[in-house]
């Protein structure tokens, strides 16, 4: 190839490279125009089942006491959790554990990890029992709290729990978390005589 | 090259003499003896099965082994809160076939009429949306190759060998083209609203599974995914649409979703409590621990396989980062005392599986091989004594990334050799 044809080539080819279909690795723009249709909160609400577990915003009315929740426990929860919570058919105990993370045999259990005790309201009710989640009424729920509560030593055996009382049960795990502070490793690329 | 070769060497002289100086030193003028005669293929003398009018293509029916399976370090007494492992022994490349892609539901596999399927967007908005199916698919729509990892893999495998193949000690792990929209276009639509920092992501299944997601994060590159290497999300992977979050831990890519709420601070769910946190040295959990760090893995040959000779054997496997992209692997076959970059073989993408390749000649005695990859950010992958100078591991620990080596017995036999 003689060089002024070498020259045109080269040419061509850039502007073949500039003008190329545009390419992103990054997201495209959102488009002008938008497919989504207007809803109320009110008329979401059966969907709106989140509770912010630190200071229970979203739990709804009703009571139960640990009386009621080892009923509704024996009813619903007893043939996978077992007898007092102590471990079942299926899962381990859910009683218990609170001190021993300083050691390496930790156990997790509601008592011992929730740092928050709204979590056990809004983990039962969205997800337990496991064949009917979303079945039980917030009574139930607030009762079996009351009960997993009470038999890690957290509440009274008078305990009632509902939207005001079971944010405040203070749990022994609520200051027991640290942000991610990844990277917490700093290997280097060694090739020759390592280690 | 035929095995008649009197035939062939016949017709082949028959032709030119300008070609037979390199003909007669080629392997179809003589060539050694083999070992047995070629027959001609059954499969060549008739007709193969018709093709059916309609079907859904299945593999070879001799590849049946190439199966999605369960961990084998124990035994989950029921099977809707459990998970199922990639063969990645068996993956070719770096796109894992769909029916492999690894499964962990909280409460089963539902399945979704996408005709009454419907995504809300509330909260912190200016004003809540609905969408179904077909509006969601109104949109321009982008395709992204990301791998998918759960936090929880590998983690059998810290100080014990505990896993036979890397399906079971590496399998959380799968990649795949996800195709979908930008969750920001819909956050962006329903107007974010003052003091909006976090997201909920939650699932229309039994679980109704939910996790908080940090704001900047979603309007950087989350997505909302109704397909998966060219067709619909399959059941198991969240059909009809699921977010997937590039780079973090699987869990909290939410299946099946139906809910996005907007707030000014995260939930601390148990799933992001009780559960996907990790133990620290001094009885504390690292909390929203997402991202999953540089990581890599020979797959072949790996544990459970055998080395039927010495000779050549190309090392293959594949590294990945939820930061970036992978800019170096090394092998070792001595132990990690020696390395030596591996191949990347294109395409090497952001937060994706990369393959790498290296030919190693086996000598016939014992060995130990493993790999280290090295990410767009500079972060080497650490060994687990790396990774246990900073966190407290004792049992079942997530966010295992060290480095995974296997050894080779004189005989040929490969087996974890994590500890």
């Amino acid at each position: 190839m003689r060089s002024r044809e070498l020259v045109l080539a080269v040419a061509v080819a850039l502007i073949v490279a500039a003008c190329a279909a545009p390419t992103a690795s990054r997201l495209p723009e959102r488009p002008r125009v938008g497919f989504g249709q207007p809803i109320s909160e009110a008329d979401l609400a059966a969907w709106n089942i989140d509770v912010r577990t630190p200071d229970g915003l979203g739990l709804p009315p009703g009571r139960g006491t640990v009386a009621q929740g080892k009923a509704v426990y024996e009813a619903k929860c007893v043939a996978c959790h077992g007898p007092e919570a102590k471990g079942g058919s299926m899962y381990g105990t859910m009683v218990g554990g609170i001190g021993s993370f300083k050691t390496n045999a930790r156990v997790l259990t509601p008592g011992s990890m929730y740092p928050y005790a709204p979590i056990l309201f809004d983990y039962v009710r969205r997800a337990m029992p496991m064949d009917r989640p979303l079945t039980m009424t917030a009574d139930e729920v607030y009762a079996v709290a009351a009960y997993i509560l009470h038999l890690n030593g957290l509440v009274p055996a008078d305990a009632v729990m509902d939207q005001s009382s079971l944010p405040k049960v203070q749990m022994p795990n609520r200051d027991g978390f640290i942000p991610d502070d990844r990277p917490d490793t700093s290997a280097v690329r060694c090739m020759r005589d390592c280690k | 090259m035929g095995n008649d070769t009197k035939h062939s060497r016949r017709s082949f002289l028959g032709k030119s003499a300008v070609i037979a100086g390199t003909a007669l030193a080629g392997a179809g003028v003589g060539g050694r003896a083999g070992a047995e005669p070629l027959p001609i293929p059954p499969t060549a003398q008739q007709p193969g099965r018709p093709i059916p009018a309609t079907a859904y293509g299945t593999p070879s029916k001799f590849e049946s082994h190439v199966v999605r399976r369960r961990t084998d370090v124990f035994v989950n007494r029921q099977n809707w809160s459990d998970w199922s492992m990639t063969p990645l022994q068996h993956q070719h490349g770096i796109v894992t076939p769909t029916g492999l892609i690894f499964e962990r539901h909280h409460a089963g596999i539902p399945d979704i009429d996408p005709a009454m399927h419907k995504l809300v967007i509330h909260g912190l908005v200016k004003q809540p949306l609905v969408f179904s199916m077909s509006d969601l698919m109104r949109y321009p729509s982008v395709s992204k190759f990301h791998f998918l990892e759960c936090s929880g893999n590998t983690l059998a495998d810290w100080t014990k060998a505990a896993s036979t193949t890397v399906q079971q000690t590496h399998g959380l792990l799968s990649c795949a083209q996800w195709t979908g929209l930008p969750v920001s276009w819909l956050l962006d639509e329903a107007g974010l609203g003052p003091g909006a920092t976090w997201v909920l992501f939650e699932g229309a299944d039994g679980s109704n599974h939910t996790r908080s997601i940090p704001l900047d994060k979603v309007m950087d590159d989350a997505l909302l995914v109704y397909a998966q290497n060219g067709e619909m999300l399959r059941p198991e992977q969240g059909y009809p649409l699921r977010v997937f979050i590039p780079g973090w831990e699987g869990n909290v890519s939410v299946k099946w979703l139906r809910r996005i709420k907007v707030g000014d601070q995260p939930w601390h769910f148990r799933s992001e409590t009780a559960r996907y946190t990790d133990p620290m040295p001094d009885g504390k959990w690292r909390q929203f621990s997402f991202l999953m760090e540089c990581k890599s893995v020979i797959t072949r040959p790996s544990g459970g396989m055998k080395l039927e000779r010495p000779g050549l054997h190309e090392i293959q496997g594949f590294a990945w980062s939820g930061r970036g992209r992978i800019t170096a692997v090394d092998v070792s076959v001595d132990g990690g005392k020696n390395w030596q970059p591996a191949t990347l073989e294109e395409p090497v993408i952001d937060k994706c599986l990369t393959r790498f390749r290296h030919r190693w000649s086996w000598d016939g005695r014992p060995a130990v091989i493993q790999s280290r990859a090295v990410d767009s950010t500079g972060y080497v992958q650490p060994t687990v004594p790396d990774i246990m100078k900073a966190r407290a591991i004792a049992g079942f620990v997530q966010h295992h990334n060290g480095i995974f080596p296997w050894s080779v017995s004189a005989s040929g036999e490969v087996r974890n050799a994590i500890a």
